[in-house]
């Protein structure tokens, strides 16, 4: 129920911030200040922080609802890195700074970089903050058009803390797939709303378009490839929650793999039953859609994990279904 | 929306434990399944091995002990069912009474009724089976012509029904048949009611249907003045539509309906163990088996709390379908058919001629995609 609550409390900060307005200043370089101050305002950034470091001591699964609430509003705000950004270094025993926060692995592209106060950079195990005006920047995009630069790390860090073993030496790139999985997930709801909405509004053969048959099917096929996404999104959270980070990446990447493949289908889906209406700049469409295809190579690609829990079920020994049912979570008593 | 939401749930306590029993029950008798049993999973009948598992306690282990069950819970069932499947057991000969024909005597059965089936189910010594489709009405379902008229003391029961499952290996049918015509300008729908049949009744004629493998899974049935009983009743009369479509979340949301090829997926995963150039295709099948398994005990769970996930129902088995129609496929493309090991082939060219079923028992894809539209609001 927590998470449900946070989700509804976001979405009321994040009214204002989710229309297609914010998205396009947002993709000419603008950063939404009223939006992020109102949801700074809610303390959700320090949601993964265990309480005895001054945050909300939730869980992954705790947070899913409100990533996929983030997600269906395009992610107008770098709330999600912040939350991960956060987590990591309460991890590693660093005090999260206030304001704009981001993270990465380091080499990897930084989500948010030009415009953070401060950036969380992860290397294997060592975790190091820096006031991002200390770095040197090369800006870049992806094609969402979401910040996503490059730093080069100049002087030392203003902090640097150990991740300890439960967080394992791949950290950044799981934490950014189980995030992104989840925002996946809310921006798959969000294209299918107005997929279906455009269905029972536009009229063609004096009918709305909804109505025929071959219109319902790819819908159909688009909600059931939402709905995938949800539940792998979740299910990898409960998995990370109970066995941490590290040794919940088998469920992260499958949650990834499933969540990515319903990007391209229901992207593909949102298109097609919006036709050249969806394609123009004036549609909201495109700003769903472009970040589908963007969060779907961030945090790993379905390739890269699909690779990686291919070798992972080639090795372990026995059947399949025997590795499967033994990563289930029992309750302990 | 909300009829496409998913509650997620951590497995029951003593499920590691459960598993293990299953499994040691399975690996006993499993030496004698060839690649072809496997590969026919549910779709396979083997009174033995039903009695076997009744003997276990693992047929209707969730209905009240007074009936023979175990009073477990769905998600201890879930995972009965999940190593059976995993194992390619030949379930078939009390898979549909303990999924479906059970439950629904259970629910809405007379205290004789239950008395007199769900101890014989339970033991995997009756063995029902599913009289929906007829010759006429596939999808289409409400348009069925069997009628069952009122006689001094009982039914006389005549018509058609086809493609039923085992009818000719089976005891029982419960039927959904017409007992009062539709009212004039309203829904077809009402006038239907459900009724047990006992299959070596006089006026009962079973003709197999040979199948494209070439084996006898399914039936015709023909009713010609059946003679049923006041009791062949089951629930109320004239609420057959409304009592067969809310069996139809325990019959679509199972991991039957994502895993009928698993074994071939496991003899895949040993064929190409040492293929790491196979890696990507075989996690890409692994995630979407793992993704699909999360939804369905999904909604093992929320049966569990009392809930109808009809819709969640529907959905999983349209993706679940997909994913085990695809199987052959993807495991060829990994390996030509002619270089796999002989049971891994066996089950790629049972499963390859079978796997287009999948999407048409239990409701077509086309039907399951309409009802997810109609949960959209499409219509
Ligand atoms: C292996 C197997 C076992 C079966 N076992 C049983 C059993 O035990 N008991 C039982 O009662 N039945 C059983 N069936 C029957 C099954 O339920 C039907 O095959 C199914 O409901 C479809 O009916 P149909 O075959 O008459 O096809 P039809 O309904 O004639 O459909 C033909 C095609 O048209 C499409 N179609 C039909 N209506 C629509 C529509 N409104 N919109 C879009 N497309 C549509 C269908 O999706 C399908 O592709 C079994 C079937 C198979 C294959």
């Amino acid at each position: 129920m927590i998470g449900a609550e946070l989700a509804d409390q976001m979405a009321r900060a994040l009214a204002d911030a989710s229309d297609v307005t914010t998205l396009r200043l947002l993709e000419a370089g603008a950063f939404p200040q009223a939006a992020w101050d109102a949801l700074d305002a809610l303390g959700l950034g320090a949601a993964l922080v265990p309480e005895a470091r001054g945050g909300a001591g939730l869980g992954f699964a705790d947070v899913m609802q409100l990533l996929e609430a983030l997600g269906r509003a395009g992610a107008p705000v770098p709330l999600a890195e912040g939350i991960g950004a956060a987590a990591l270094l309460a991890a590693a025993g660093i005090e999260p700074p206030p304001g704009v926060l981001t993270f990465a692995a380091a080499g990897a592209t930084i989500p948010w970089g030009r415009h953070a106060a401060h950036v969380v950079l992860v290397d294997g195990v060592r975790v190091t903050l820096h006031a991002a005006g200390s770095l040197r920047w090369a800006h870049g995009s992806n094609i969402a058009r979401e910040a996503r630069d490059t730093p080069t790390v100049t002087g030392v860090p203003l902090a640097e803390g150990m991740l300890p073993n439960a967080w394992g030496s791949d950290a950044a790139r799981a934490l950014t797939a189980m995030l992104r999985s989840a925002q996946i997930a809310g921006a798959l709801q969000a294209a299918l709303a107005l997929a279906v909405d455009h269905a029972n509004t536009r009229k063609q053969f004096g009918r709305p378009i909804g109505r025929f048959q071959a219109v319902q099917q790819q819908l159909a096929v688009f909600a059931a490839e939402a709905s995938a996404a949800s539940v792998a999104a979740s299910a990898a959270a409960r998995a990370a929650d109970a066995r941490g980070l590290a040794d919940a990446t088998f469920e992260i990447g499958c949650a990834k793999v499933t969540a990515g493949e319903a990007a391209a289908k229901g992207a593909a889906i949102a298109h097609q039953v919006l036709a050249a209406m969806g394609i123009t700049e004036e549609h909201a469409l495109h700003h769903l859609t472009r970040r589908l295809w963007s969060w779907r190579e961030e945090g790993g690609s379905e390739r890269f994990w699909s690779a990686r829990i291919g070798a992972l079920v080639q090795s372990a020994p026995g059947p399949l279904w025997t590795f499967l049912t033994s990563r289930d979570q029992e309750p302990s008593a | 929306m909300t009829g496409l939401r998913f509650d997620l749930r951590d497995p029951p306590p003593g499920a590691a434990a459960l598993r293990a029993e299953v499994r040691a029950f399975l690996a006993e008798h499993e030496r004698a399944w060839t690649p072809e049993v496997r590969a026919r999973s549910w779709m396979g009948f083997d009174r033995t091995f039903t009695r076997a598992v009744g003997a276990r306690g693992w047929i209707g282990m969730c209905w009240p002990r007074e009936y023979g069950g175990a009073e477990r819970s769905f998600l201890e069932r879930n995972i009965v069912l999940e190593e059976m499947l995993a194992a390619g057991a030949p379930v078939g000969a009390h898979w549909i009474g303990d999924r479906q024909s059970g439950p629904l005597i259970l629910r809405l059965g007379t205290e004789a009724q239950r008395e007199k089936f769900l101890p014989g189910i339970a033991r995997g010594e009756l063995a029902f089976c599913i009289g929906l489709s007829e010759p006429d009405s596939g999808s289409d379902l409400a348009s069925l012509r069997t009628r069952a008229d009122r006689v001094g003391g009982g039914w006389l029961l005549n018509g058609r029904k086809i493609w039923t499952t085992f009818g000719h290996l089976c005891d029982w049918m419960i039927a959904l048949v017409r007992t009062s015509p539709a009212p004039e300008g309203g829904s077809r729908h009402q006038g239907l009611s459900q009724v047990l049949v006992d299959l070596r009744a006089p006026g009962v004629s079973i003709r197999p249907i040979r199948d494209l493998v070439g084996e006898e899974g399914f039936n015709e049935i023909t009713f010609d003045d059946v003679r049923l009983p006041e009791d062949a009743l089951v629930g109320q009369e004239g609420a057959g539509w409304a009592q067969a479509t809310s069996e139809l979340a325990f019959e679509r949301s199972g991991p039957d309906r994502y895993m009928s090829s698993h074994p071939l997926l496991e003899a895949g995963l040993d064929a190409l163990r040492a293929d790491a150039a196979a890696a990507p295709a075989l996690g890409r099948e692994v995630a979407r088996l793992w993704t699909l398994r999360a939804m369905s005990t999904a909604i093992a769970g929320m049966l569990q709390d009392g809930a109808d996930p009809v819709r969640q129902a529907a959905l999983v088995k349209d993706l679940g379908n997909d994913f085990e129609q695809a199987l052959p496929g993807a495991m060829r493309a990994l390996r030509d058919v002619e270089a796999m090991p002989e049971p891994m082939r066996r089950m790629h060219d049972y499963l390859t001629q079978i796997t287009p079923t999948f999407s048409l028992r239990g409701g077509t894809r086309e039907i399951m995609r309409g009802i997810i539209a109609r949960e959209l609001g499409l219509r």
